[in-house]
């Protein structure tokens, strides 16, 4: 999927991250801020990016803003700006709940 | 290179001129203590000079000479900006400071590094923006990092000489009586400046609030003093107190609070007579309030309580809880007032308050130390000095002496911040051995040091719950994951020394 | 034995902090809220937010509740990723009638019959806040078997009874009693209502120790502090403790012997002594007293 327009999901409270996606002309581009970026950058990125692959999402921008979030939150966030994104309010929990595994 | 006992290397350079560490009290052996020169004053000489500029002039400063400052003002201090802008403008450059630490309100500091006006520095901190800067590398020679004992040991040997101490003076006469109870900056004692006054080669007292002689009660007395300089304004009153005093509502740093003070009460020091320091953190102080409480259901009352004192402490003695307040450093203003008012709350200074090379200091006599932590590690070394992401931004303060010296060390913080894991394999950077540190509390319970197995046999039925330290690091990491190793470069930015003066550690740039 | 119930702890769903720190604090239950603490425009995120917290925390010391949303507003979303995330507990607010929970209980089953879950797995408990909902709490208490517990929200209750909380407590005697009585006529929890005043220890006291004399099983909380202060009121005292060690070992013992009537210290044990004795041993339990 490709994307034209914009969604946000999370804040920038402490222990929290938000997750913006904007347009992108080619695969998917994560740009973090973060106080945990020297100790957890890169796995913050590519847990991003997974889950985006996962819902389909494959040329994006993310700009994500993180205050110390742990990766079930990182998860939660990244799922809900897809699908605030997809304009679409029913997730699908049967495949959202086979990536635990 | 040199590996130190805590397994640090040491750049073989600063190995040879500090020593490594060897030991908790490896390295206290007698010493000869400095000799300081004396400028005489016939009675119709006068102290009084005019402005900063005048009394850098006076007292002769020029460049590489080693200048001192205290920070009882904390993030209220305007005297050190004030005397580095105007040995800046007077073109005086190669500057050595040793400051007893250094605020946010410090940040000015920075341009003056980068200008070559200071090149040396030691203190007992560097915060958000001057350790970042520091971290960055932007100074050729390391900053000696010293703990509060350490720095008066280096000021009484004469590892540190100061040339001149600018002494911020809360109230001051015209002969250079000083108190920090009177006067618009009131910050109540003047522990860290007093070692400066007895020992540096020449004092300049600064000072907004001028009083008739003789300005008593007497902190630093006018034997100590050349000069005497009166400014518009020495410190802000709101930024001495900033952030240390108010009861945290937190309820994760309360639970902590009250897991620390169980530890306390169920071990065989808490008994009549017994002696405590806290911290000034949110959890370190809620500590008293729960301590208070067991106090009186147990009838119970301390001999002394030690160190930074705060308002929580000054209402444990007027409860008749404490009997006395041992104090070389007040975080708020009913602290400064209470040390004015009570001759029980009684002012010390950094010497006697915790040096390793005194005839015996305060925190030899302690029971029971609470302290905070940035990280401790799975050998339960501390580090208070740099972040998680290796940048300088904490302070050494009295970590290393209290833990050392008291006879229960207990090290509070919480498992977690944030995605940062506190409990770590290995600390960035050890400031306090492992071997001080007794007992760690956090929010999911407690580890203590196998090398106490009287204090395990002690807390054996104690109704906290009880880890290894393995155990505790496990559970951080299984929130927060395994950090990535920090990527420092080649460059020391910074020495730690302990507080006997070997290197315990070094921190590179980032 | 039946669960301890003395505090259950809200947890606003949309905040990814207190969801790590919630099963801190020593509550017995932690109830996620993803009706009233969440905004209208943040119903999407909350919920996978708690449904990826209960798929990663450790609250398996703790009875898991979520508060959904009205079926109309979110719930059956609420439902199947909270049961689908293997919660304990769906808390209902508002219950009207014994038709709600039947509704509820419905989507659930559908939701564990969807996912393979044994059906009946997920507990429900009915939250009370209006004239109706306490005349028709009977019928609520018994409406599924999957019921635990009514709760009583006096927030909502109050304004619905055109008066206000009051110290006393005076102006929910009948909602209390009347809840009180369907939870135990159909053998479930009565939970009280939340404390608001967080700052109001006493006041929390004085609430507290009305609500355990007329028989609850504890309240809501709202704030972490709350905790130790309800536990401490329901914590038996040491003779308590005693007594309730001494008729047990008397049980035991006439158990041995095969003795059919058994008496304790001349007093005669039947059920209700027993179970009171139970309740008494699990309090102490949990509240970190000595008990063989």
């Amino acid at each position: 999927m490709t994307v034209k327009q914009t969604a946000t999901a999370g804040t920038t409270e402490s222990s929290d991250i938000m997750i913006t996606l904007k347009p992108n002309d080619s695969g998917i581009e994560v740009e973090l801020d973060s106080n945990v970026k020297k100790q957890f950058g890169d796995h913050i990125n590519a847990l991003i990016k997974d889950i985006l692959q996962k819902l389909s999402i494959d040329n994006v921008k993310v700009e994500a803003v993180d205050k110390g979030a742990l990766d079930c939150t990182i998860k939660a966030r990244t799922i809900a700006a897809a699908y605030r994104l997809r304009g679409e309010s029913d997730y699908e929990w049967e495949a959202i709940n086979s990536w635990n595994d | 290179m040199s590996v130190n006992q805590v397994k640090r290397e040491i750049p073989d350079k600063y190995a040879k001129q500090y020593g490594v560490y060897a030991g908790e009290f490896t390295n206290v052996k007698p010493y000869e203590a400095v000799k300081r020169p004396i400028k005489p004053i016939t009675p119709h000489d006068s102290k009084m000079v005019d402005s900063i500029h005048d009394a850098i002039v006076k007292t002769g400063l020029k460049d590489g000479m080693t200048i001192s400052f205290h920070h009882h003002f904390r993030e209220g201090d305007y005297v050190m900006n004030m005397v580095l802008d105007e040995i800046a403008k007077m073109g005086i450059k190669n500057i050595s400071i040793a400051p007893s630490s250094i605020a946010n309100v410090h940040a000015p500091l920075i341009d003056h590094i980068k200008n070559g006006v200071v090149t040396n520095i030691t203190s007992s901190g560097l915060r958000d923006k001057v350790g970042a800067a520091i971290s960055e590398g932007i100074m050729d020679n390391p900053v000696v990092i010293r703990s509060h004992g350490g720095r008066a040991r280096a000021i009484a040997r004469g590892d540190i000489h100061i040339d001149v101490a600018f002494i911020g003076a809360p109230s001051s006469d015209e002969y250079g009586n000083i108190n920090g109870t009177k006067g618009n900056a009131t910050c109540g004692s003047l522990g860290y400046a007093m070692i400066d006054a007895k020992y540096a080669d020449q004092v300049v007292a600064v000072t907004d609030t001028l009083v008739p002689y003789p300005n008593t009660p007497i902190s630093i007395p006018q034997t100590d003093v050349d000069y005497v300089v009166k400014v518009d304004a020495i410190g802000d009153p709101s930024g001495i107190a900033k952030g240390a005093t108010r009861f945290t509502k937190n309820p994760k740093e309360l639970l902590i609070a009250e897991y620390a003070a169980k530890v306390i009460t169920e071990s065989s020091y808490f008994k009549n007579g017994f002696s405590f320091q806290t911290g000034s953190g949110g959890a370190a102080l809620a500590v008293s309030r729960f301590l208070r409480k067991a106090m009186i259901d147990e009838d119970v009352k301390a001999s002394f309580a030690l160190g930074g004192i705060t308002n929580a402490m000054v209402e444990l003695q007027k409860e008749g809880l404490v009997d006395k307040l041992i104090d070389v450093q007040d975080f708020d203003h009913p602290s400064a007032v209470s040390m004015a008012e009570n001759p029980d709350h009684y002012e010390i200074d950094a010497e006697s308050y915790a040096s390793p090379l005194s005839k015996g200091s305060f925190i030899n006599q302690l029971d029971v130390a609470i302290l905070s932590a940035l990280e401790v590690d799975t050998n339960f070394n501390v580090n208070v000095i740099t972040g998680s992401d290796g940048v300088l931004r904490g302070a050494s303060g009295g970590h290393s002496d209290t833990s050392a010296a008291c006879k229960m060390s207990i090290v509070v913080a919480p498992i977690v911040r944030g995605r940062i894991p506190t409990i770590v394999d290995d600390v960035q950077t050890v400031v306090t051995p492992g071997e001080s540190v007794d007992v760690v509390v956090t929010e999911l319970g407690v580890a203590i040091n196998p090398n106490r197995p009287d204090l395990i046999e002690m807390f054996k039925d104690m109704k906290v719950p009880q880890f290894t330290i393995e155990e505790l690091k496990e559970k951080a990491y299984a929130i927060t994951g395994t950090p990535a190793k920090i990527h420092y470069g080649d460059k020391v930015v910074a020495l730690i020394e302990y507080r006997d003066g070997s290197l315990i550690d070094v921190v590179k740039n980032v | 034995m039946e669960r301890l119930r003395r505090t259950m702890m809200f947890v606003p769903g949309a905040n990814p902090a207190m969801l790590r720190d919630a099963v801190l604090y020593g509550a017995d239950s932690i109830m996620f809220d993803l009706e009233d603490a969440v905004s209208l425009k943040e119903k999407d995120t909350a919920r996978i937010l708690v449904y990826s917290a209960l798929k990663t925390f450790d609250y398996s010391s703790v009875e898991t509740v979520v508060r959904v949303n009205a079926l109309s507003a979110g719930g059956k979303q609420d439902i199947e990723a909270m049961v689908l995330g293997g919660i304990n507990v769906v808390r209902l607010p508002k219950t009207e009638t014994a038709q709600d929970i039947v509704d509820v209980d419905e989507v659930i089953t559908a939701v564990e019959k969807k996912y393979d879950i044994p059906v009946g797995t997920t507990h429900m408990m009915a939250a009370i806040e209006s004239a109706e909902g306490v005349l028709n709490a009977r019928e609520i208490a018994k409406a599924s078997s999957r019921m635990i517990g009514i709760a009583l929200g006096a927030e909502d209750y109050v304004t619905s009874q055109k008066t206000k909380r009051y110290p006393d407590g005076a102006e929910l005697s009948f909602a209390r009693n009347y809840i009180l009585h369907s939870a135990r006529a159909a053998g479930i929890a009565a939970i009280d209502t939340v404390y608001s005043d967080v700052d109001n220890e006493e006041g929390l006291r004085h609430e507290t120790n009305l609500i355990k004399q007329l028989g609850f099983d504890g309240k809501s909380v709202i704030n972490p502090r709350q905790i130790p202060v309800i536990n401490g009121i329901y914590a038996p005292s040491v003779e308590e403790v005693q007594k309730a060690q001494e008729m047990m070992a008397g049980i035991r013992e006439a158990e041995a012997k095969g003795s059919g009537v058994i008496a304790v210290n001349g007093q005669m044990v039947d059920k209700p002594i027993v179970e009171r004795a139970q309740r008494v041993l699990a309090l102490a339990k949990a509240t970190n007293m000595e008990v063989d």
